[in-house]
């Protein structure tokens, strides 16, 4: 054991609270996900990731060499393919449409790099030549998050409309696909923004450090903290005082009745899973000046994110937080006190808790 | 045993391993050990089979049990500071015991966590009962990760050769197959006993109508915990055969991406099949090795087929490869039927 002082104590609980602040993050929209829809999402350290790359690439284009034409050509490739594949299957057929459409694919592909070395496929797959951004105004942070949260909770709409609604209560099939896409999005991250390591700079004035007492707090933390606890807010408002937010809960109550009396509940599921990987996607973006973003931290805080929703309960918002918390603390004075049991530290009582109370602290049901 | 359809099953079974112990002298060292590694990784998947195809339970934690055997038979026969351990394990290696002591180790230690975490884990249910197994994964997991004074942390263990076999070498690849053939082989025809005896026709019955196997008296925790305990110890024997074909045991070998790759092929080939998974650990193991040859993005197409796997199976209604070549057979038998 090593002992700490008054000041280690103060400053490993500054760390804790805004660790806890990002874990609340990116843990509350896995945990409003199985809350709702019973889903456990494997993809969702993978979504937060993937966000903390969308706002790489964001400060790439305002601030550095990479354009945002590739991003438009891709978009209008993309159209276009829908267009012709809409129109093919109209005269001959979905099926016919799909292999046609292949076909022409592989004749166009192979002519293109054939004769000008060009492979086709990057119009709708482009890479992204990214590098390190060494002065981010808050604004444009801000402006990431917005962009991160609508990409990010579109493509969760797509994800659950197309493949996870058509499961059911199927567990095997949502962990196996939802980790299906965790792969997808980790080598499709790697192959578009490449391998290096990226830490982000925090925005002015977060960039400096307060020091009270001897004691060194770094404002960012500060600003994930103040992050985190408007997210907070406004989600608990938004689920418990707003008509939306009793949709929502008649939709978790009673699925059936919620649809007798006229609530959509499909769209209802849709959005929850978008506003569950939009949380990740602030959590990501904002936590790209905290862990950075590179290959592999998906599954490195993925095992953090079950820690939380398990700790405080699935599908608790008041569970998130004293999850988060819980995690936040035992994780940085674990590793400071006893950094080889840290892990069975934090992941043994979590096994405990959920032997004795499946639900998890605060889970309900 | 049993019908003549059952019959004929296990001749062919038979007989694709008996081809296969043929031909793999003629394969080269690079299939040999591809070989090989189907083996393990179809012996984790055919004791996962037990859980999830026999018994209905999805459990995302399988690899935890696969590696703490994994670490258990590297501890042994590296840890030099642990005096009484690796006196015996050199005891045993000299009298020509080693490898029967390395299984001992390994699977007791596989039966004792299985045992433990299966009586925390099978009061729960369905996607309880996943979060459940996953998180005490994440507690063996965090120790092969973190706790470095026993298990070196993320360098892992290397372990330098192989012991004998009362005396005789497996160091060279092909008598390590044709070890790892035979312990495969014993263990498929203990978990097909297993499955086609009265405890596993119960196991099937728990898995179809859990509150009808209630009311005729069965006791359905007992079962479920006794099906836990089976499939952890057995895919313990496959931790310790890892360790003896990698000589390495990391913390990725314990970590979810196993256990989620184990359930993928039980998934892949056809749930209650036993053989099924095998197939589906021969599909995904093989495709990685030649794949990641030939292109980079292996990831990318490892989640996709993990993606149109599951669509198609649950679209179509059919379990896995085996589930489609029943289908099919059973559709050609109805049209045959309906021509006569």
């Amino acid at each position: 054991m090593i002992s700490l002082s008054f000041a280690n104590v103060i400053e490993l609980s500054f760390n804790s609270l805004s660790y806890a602040a990002l874990l609340f993050l990116l843990a509350s929209g896995l945990s409003l996900i199985f809350g709702v829809m019973r889903i456990v999402n494997l993809a969702h350290a993978a979504i937060f990731l993937f966000a903390g790359y969308i706002s790489l690439e964001f400060y790439n284009i305002i601030y550095g060499d990479a354009s945002i034409l590739p991003r438009i050509i891709q978009a209008l490739a993309w159209a276009a393919l829908y267009f012709a594949w809409h129109s093919l299957s109209k005269v001959s057929g979905e099926g016919r449409a799909t292999l046609g459409i292949l076909g022409a694919y592989i004749v166009i592909e192979i002519i293109t790099s054939t004769i000008w070395g060009f492979n086709f496929y990057e119009l709708f797959f482009p890479v992204i030549k990214v590098q390190k951004i060494d002065k981010v105004s808050f604004l444009a942070l801000s402006a990431a998050i917005a962009v991160s949260v609508v990409m990010v909770a579109l493509g969760g709409m797509f994800i659950e409309r197309f493949f996870l609604r058509r499961f059911g209560q199927d567990t095997l099939a949502q962990v196996l696909v939802t980790i299906g896409f965790a792969f997808i999005l980790q080598d499709g991250s790697l192959y578009t923004w490449g391998g290096d390591n990226f830490i982000f700079e925090s925005p002015w004035p977060f960039n400096s450090s307060a020091v009270i007492g001897g004691i060194s707090f770094p404002l960012y933390r500060l600003l994930m903290i103040i992050i985190a606890v408007l997210v907070g807010i406004s989600l608990f408002f938004g689920i418990d005082r707003t008509r939306l937010g009793a949709i929502m809960r008649a939709t978790v109550d009673d699925p059936e009745m919620a649809r007798g009396i006229g609530i959509n509940t499909n769209i209802v599921s849709m959005s929850i899973f978008a506003i569950g990987a939009l949380l990740a996607a602030i959590g990501g973006v904002v936590g790209g000046a905290f862990f950075g973003v590179y290959p592999g931290l998906d599954f490195e805080i993925l095992p953090y994110a079950f820690a939380v929703v398990i700790i405080g309960g699935l599908g608790s918002l008041v569970g998130a937080v004293v999850g988060s918390l819980v995690v936040g603390f035992m994780e940085n004075f674990g590793t400071a006190l006893f950094p080889e049991l840290s892990y069975f530290a934090l992941f043994a009582p979590m096994a405990i808790i959920l032997a004795i109370k499946p639900t998890g602290l605060f889970g309900k049901g | 045993m049993g019908s003549p359809q059952e019959r004929k099953r296990i001749y062919i079974v038979l007989g694709v391993f008996g081809t296969l112990a043929l031909i793999t002298p003629f394969l080269d060292l690079f299939l040999q050990s591809l070989v090989t590694e189907i083996l393990i990784f179809g012996l984790l998947a055919m004791s996962l089979d037990i859980l999830l195809g026999f018994t209905g339970l999805a459990s995302l934690g399988h690899a935890a049990y696969f590696g703490v055997a994994s670490y258990a038979s590297a501890i042994v026969m590296t840890k030099k500071s642990w005096v009484i351990t690796y006196a015996m394990y050199t005891g045993a290696s000299e009298a020509g015991l080693g490898l029967l002591f390395l299984f001992f180790v390994g699977i007791l230690v596989a039966f004792i966590f299985a045992a433990f975490f299966g009586f925390l884990a099978i009061r729960a249910k369905d996607v309880y009962f996943l979060m459940i197994t996953l998180s005490l994964a994440m507690v063996v997991w965090g120790l092969a990760y973190r706790w470095s004074a026993v298990t070196e942390g993320d360098n892992g263990i290397i372990i330098n050769e192989r012991p004998t076999l009362l005396g005789m070498s497996i160091a060279e690849g092909l008598p390590f197959f044709y070890f790892t053939l035979v312990v495969f082989l014993l263990c498929l025809g203990a978990l097909y006993v297993i499955v086609q005896s009265p405890f596993g026709r119960t196991l099937v019955g728990i898995r179809e109508r859990e509150e009808r196997m209630e009311m005729l008296g069965y006791n359905i925790w007992l079962h479920k915990y006794l099906a836990f305990i089976i499939a952890g110890t057995f895919s313990g024997v496959a931790g310790v055969m890892w360790t003896l074909y990698n000589l390495f045991v990391s913390p990725p070998d314990v970590e979810l991406i196993t256990s989620a790759e184990a359930l993928f092929m039980v998934a892949l080939g056809g749930p209650a099949t036993l053989v099924g998974p095998v197939i589906g650990a021969a599909i995904i193991r093989s495709l990685q090795q030649f794949v990641s040859i030939y292109v980079e993005r292996w990831p990318l197409i490892l989640g996709s087929i993990y993606i149109i796997t599951i669509m198609v199976s649950r679209l179509y209604g059919v379990d896995g490869l085996l589930g489609f070549a029943k289908k099919f057979r059973s559709s050609s038998a109805a049209s045959e039927k309906s021509e006569s």
